[in-house]
């Protein structure tokens, strides 16, 4: 056998308009964990889809082996049967279903067509205690946090006995704690002779568990080399064809006096009666200050800022203050009113409208100021000023206003986002989890971005899970576990240990 | 993903300012193609003068009911209850006129303003209550007719007042017709030049003046055609009028106004739209309570045209505004959809019902050829997506 289980070689695929790949060759050895690295639109998932059989054979122009054969896929179906096995960026479980029945969807053990679930619990144990997972197979998928149904999807791969592990982003919506027991279980999973493909942004995951690593930008291989060989910044200049002098372009801005207050809040479960989600959280904000909000997902940062935004769709209560005066804000509209606009943690369920132009997304949730009469007849002219002021000031790559936005990249749809709450012209700007998902140039631009704002006056609060951008950019730091508020750090001389020790904190005391 | 853009770049710059609907023309086309085919099958008797003006009239119970029905389906939801809510407002307008000898338009009036109420009344479970549009306005279905067999104790009510009939069957004289011809011609010009001249005030991308003047020339021939051909029979029915105002009017709102952008969103994607500050459940209420009003319009309107109610009007029709509308391009998951394309639509349904009849073929095979057409729009659309 050789030492490869796939090469790739000359693979091109074309889309009306574009080559998405242009004879790019990708050889991956037996038995090592392989990283794929590239910006968003660099060709990645395309590569990764015509390997897991969702572009058929015919498709593409090139040629693929698989243990030495010629791969000819027809399906996703003919993947599997080959032990090829994807994992999605986006979760693909039903979630009204429990992980047992996730696990062997398709694949259901049975007797004469019925379904024998006793046979299928043990299975499942079997699979998830191979790797320490202590999931009851019985749960329902939608018990369980984003992590778990991370592993779920893993487990759900390894029952179909997959040789070949394709993993596209899986961490870009898990938790510091969360990503290490992934990561764990991809070093066992290689002990165990799986190989396995990563993608990812997350550099320093790649640094850690990446033997090899290829580099594509522009649909062509630009390099393959051992990971020994690389640093983080060298792979950054592979991907992006140039160097980034750094990744968070700190910008000196003025801060103010206290402007924003929230004080005692607290976040009832939608579901469960009396059940907080966040416990008496206060904290100030300055004027023209980056705030960041640290802790691990589920630890209730999205549910206390989309209650100060009130969009929550359950019970909360607590005060907030704004520029001294109690304020209430009972729903979005509110919200906006008083000057505060958020950016949704999830782009494509709650930020954008995908069928809309890119125009009319961006003005969407201001178009008041657009009325020109009485029955509400909208300015076009003006709103399209605006919109093509926008889309010069923070830099949106599309070809035309008009152009629908989900043909746009995640990093300029999330520009777009952008330019919707800037639009309205906020005070204060909350951003929740604001570069999940977009590549390192675009991240460095929303960043750019952020820093202008905040110098403008504007204040930021953002939510993310990843610490070196809570720490790349914020002025000050809370970290909230639990729905607790643990830690409150100015940002000077923090690590990344501090945030992490009190966003864990207390854990230790449940185990 | 660059690679649709680069594409979509090229048919922008190459048809700017034409504002392309691809889908809207193909339905155009396809309405063209299957009146060419009814002409030659019943040897040119289908676009003489006498039948187009048919043809028209026949379209708008249909027309008026889908401008509704397409707000509502561009929102997301759905109503199955204007056919009940047709019949019942009509119903009450003929009662009124009828039995209570009131005068006609107040008969009408009234029944508007019922049909605004049930509309609210549908829109408040909806919107308020959460309760799923199918479920509310299937039961709403129910509740209209039931109401409407009740207080008609089943009889047909009729005959009406001659202002009442008025409405549904008056025609325009020659003359009057082309006077609305040239002031809709001059409408038309005045507004591309003034949007031409606010584009400039604003510095904006004018597109080419032939393109205008080309649009204004194309707009001019139509106008001029049709009220030509409908004078050559009786003139412009009033009934027509109606509907190509409210056409106009519902095509304006849905396209140049807040309300309309918003209604969009909310099809398109509620979290989002929720996020943005709309009132979802504000925008829902008014949807459907301008449902109800075009709905009564509808209903008012046919009891004028057969000046009679009957307990059995309106039946089904709800289901010829929906195909109507889908067949215009609208999405039932929402975000999708334009108040000409239903007309259009309606227009294609109604074509079927006369060139069919026409041909003397048994009444079975409109509803099957009615049908398997709604079938194809959609799967035409389809996979004219994934391409």
């Amino acid at each position: 056998m050789s030492e490869y289980i796939l090469e790739m070689y000359n693979i091109t695929k074309e889309f009306p308009g574009i080559r998405a790949l242009d004879n790019v060759s990708f050889k991956v050895k037996r038995g090592e964990i392989h990283a794929l690295c590239g910006e968003n639109g660099a060709g990645k998932s395309t590569l990764m889809k015509i390997l897991s059989g969702v572009y058929p054979y015919g498709t593409y122009s090139g040629e693929i082996f698989f243990n030495g054969e010629k791969l000819i896929l027809h399906s996703i179906k003919d993947a599997e049967k080959k032990g090829i096995a994807i994992i999605h960026q986006e979760l693909a479980l039903i979630k009204e279903l429990s992980v047992k029945e996730n696990i062997f969807i398709g694949n259901e053990p049975n007797k004469n067509g019925i379904v024998d679930f006793d046979q299928m619990y043990l299975n499942a144990k079997k699979i998830l205690q191979q790797f320490n997972l202590d999931i009851d197979p019985n749960t329902l998928v939608k018990n369980l946090g984003v992590g778990q149904q991370q592993l779920v999807e893993i487990a759900k791969a390894l029952s179909k006995n997959a040789s070949l592990l394709i993993l596209d982003e899986p961490t870009s919506s898990l938790t510091e704690a969360d990503v290490e027991i992934l990561l764990k279980i991809l070093k066992k999973l290689k002990e165990n002779g799986v190989t396995c493909i990563y993608i990812s942004h997350k550099l320093d995951e790649v640094m850690e568990i990446a033997d090899t690593v290829t580099v594509i930008r522009d649909g062509k291989t630009i390099g393959t080399d051992s990971a020994k060989n690389l640093t983080k910044e060298k792979i950054i200049s592979m991907m992006v064809g140039r160097e980034l002098s750094q990744l968070y372009p700190r910008e000196k801005h003025f801060i103010g006096e206290v402007f924003f207050e929230v004080k005692d809040f607290n976040v009832y479960d939608t579901k469960i009666q009396n059940r907080r989600i966040v416990k008496n959280v206060s904290f100030k904000l300055r004027k023209g200050e980056i705030l960041g909000i640290a802790g691990l997902i589920g630890a209730g940062r999205t549910e206390l800022v989309s209650s100060i935004f009130g969009s929550y769709p359950g019970k909360w209560t607590g005060d907030v203050y704004l520029e001294g005066k109690n304020v209430i804000i009972k729903n979005p509209s509110d919200a906006l009113k008083y000057g505060i606009a958020m950016v949704p943690e999830d782009r494509k369920k709650e930020g954008l409208i995908s069928l809309m132009s890119v125009k009319e997304n961006m003005t969407i949730s201001n178009l008041e100021n657009y009325k020109k009469n009485l029955i509400g007849t909208i300015n076009e002219n003006r709103e399209l000023l605006d919109v093509k002021d926008y889309i010069k000031k923070i830099n949106i790559k599309t070809s035309h206003f008009s152009t629908q936005v989900k043909n746009l990249s995640g990093g300029n749809q999330q520009k777009v986002v952008l330019a919707k709450n800037l639009l309205s012209k906020p005070k204060i700007l909350i951003l929740d989890e604001p570069t999940r998902g977009i590549d390192v140039g675009a991240k460095y631009e929303i960043y750019k971005l952020m820093f202008s704002l905040a110098k403008e006056g504007i204040s930021i609060i953002m939510i993310s899970s990843e610490l070196p951008e809570i720490l790349g950019i914020s002025d000050r730091i809370i970290v909230i576990h639990d729905g607790e508020k643990k830690g409150e750090f100015e940002n000077k001389n923090v690590t990344q240990e501090m945030i992490m020790q009190c966003a864990i904190g207390g854990r230790s005391n449940n185990d | 993903m660059i690679k649709s853009d680069k594409t979509e770049k090229d048919i922008i710059k190459r048809f700017s300012g034409l504002n392309l609907n691809i889908k809207l023309y193909t339905m155009v086309l396809a309405l063209v193609a299957i009146w060419i085919i009814f002409s030659v099958a019943t040897d040119g008797n289908f676009i003489t003068p006498r039948n187009i003006s048919n043809l028209l009239r026949q379209t708008t119970v249909t027309g008026i009911l889908a401008i509704g029905m397409v707000f509502v389906i561009i929102a997301g939801q759905i109503d199955l209850s204007v056919g009940s809510l047709l019949g019942l407002t009509g119903g009450i307008a003929a009662i009124l006129n009828v039995w209570y000898n009131l005068n006609g338009l107040v008969s009408i009036f009234v029944a508007l303003i019922i049909g605004i109420l049930l509309g609210l009344w549908n829109g408040w479970w909806v919107a308020y209550r959460n309760v799923p549009a199918f479920i509310v306005t299937l039961a709403g279905l129910l509740v209209f007719r039931g109401i409407l067999i009740g207080i008609s104790k089943g009889y047909t009510i009729a005959p009406l007042s001659t202002d009442f009939q008025f409405i549904g069957q008056a025609y325009l004289t020659p003359s009057s017709g082309y006077i609305l011809g040239v002031v809709a011609v001059f409408l038309v010009i005045y507004l591309v030049l003034n949007s031409r001249k606010t584009k400039a005030k604003y510095n904006l991308e004018l597109p080419p003046l032939w393109i205008d003047m080309l649009k204004i020339a194309i707009l001019i021939f139509f106008i001029g055609l049709f009220i030509f051909i409908l004078n050559l029979y009786r003139g412009v029915p009033l009934s027509v009028l109606i509907l190509l105002i409210l056409m106009l009017v519902f095509s304006y709102i849905s396209s140049k106004t807040v309300f309309g952008r918003r209604v969009y969103a909310i099809g398109g994607n509620v979290e989002a739209a929720k996020l943005s500050g709309i009132d979802v459940k504000k925008i829902t209420l008014i949807l459907f309570a301008l449902n109800g009003l075009l709905a009564a319009f509808a209903g008012v309107l046919l009891t004028s045209t057969l000046n009679a109610a009957s307990v059995s009007a309106g039946q089904n029709a709800e289901l010829d505004a929906i195909a109507a509308s889908v067949i215009g391009g609208a999405s039932l998951s929402g975000g999708v959809g334009t108040v000409f394309g239903a007309v259009i639509g309606a227009l294609v349904m109604a074509s079927i019902d006369n060139g069919m009849s026409m041909l003397n073929s048994p009444p079975f095979w409109q509803f099957v050829v009615k049908g398997l057409i709604l079938l194809i729009a959609v799967w035409v659309d389809v996979i004219s997506k994934n391409k």
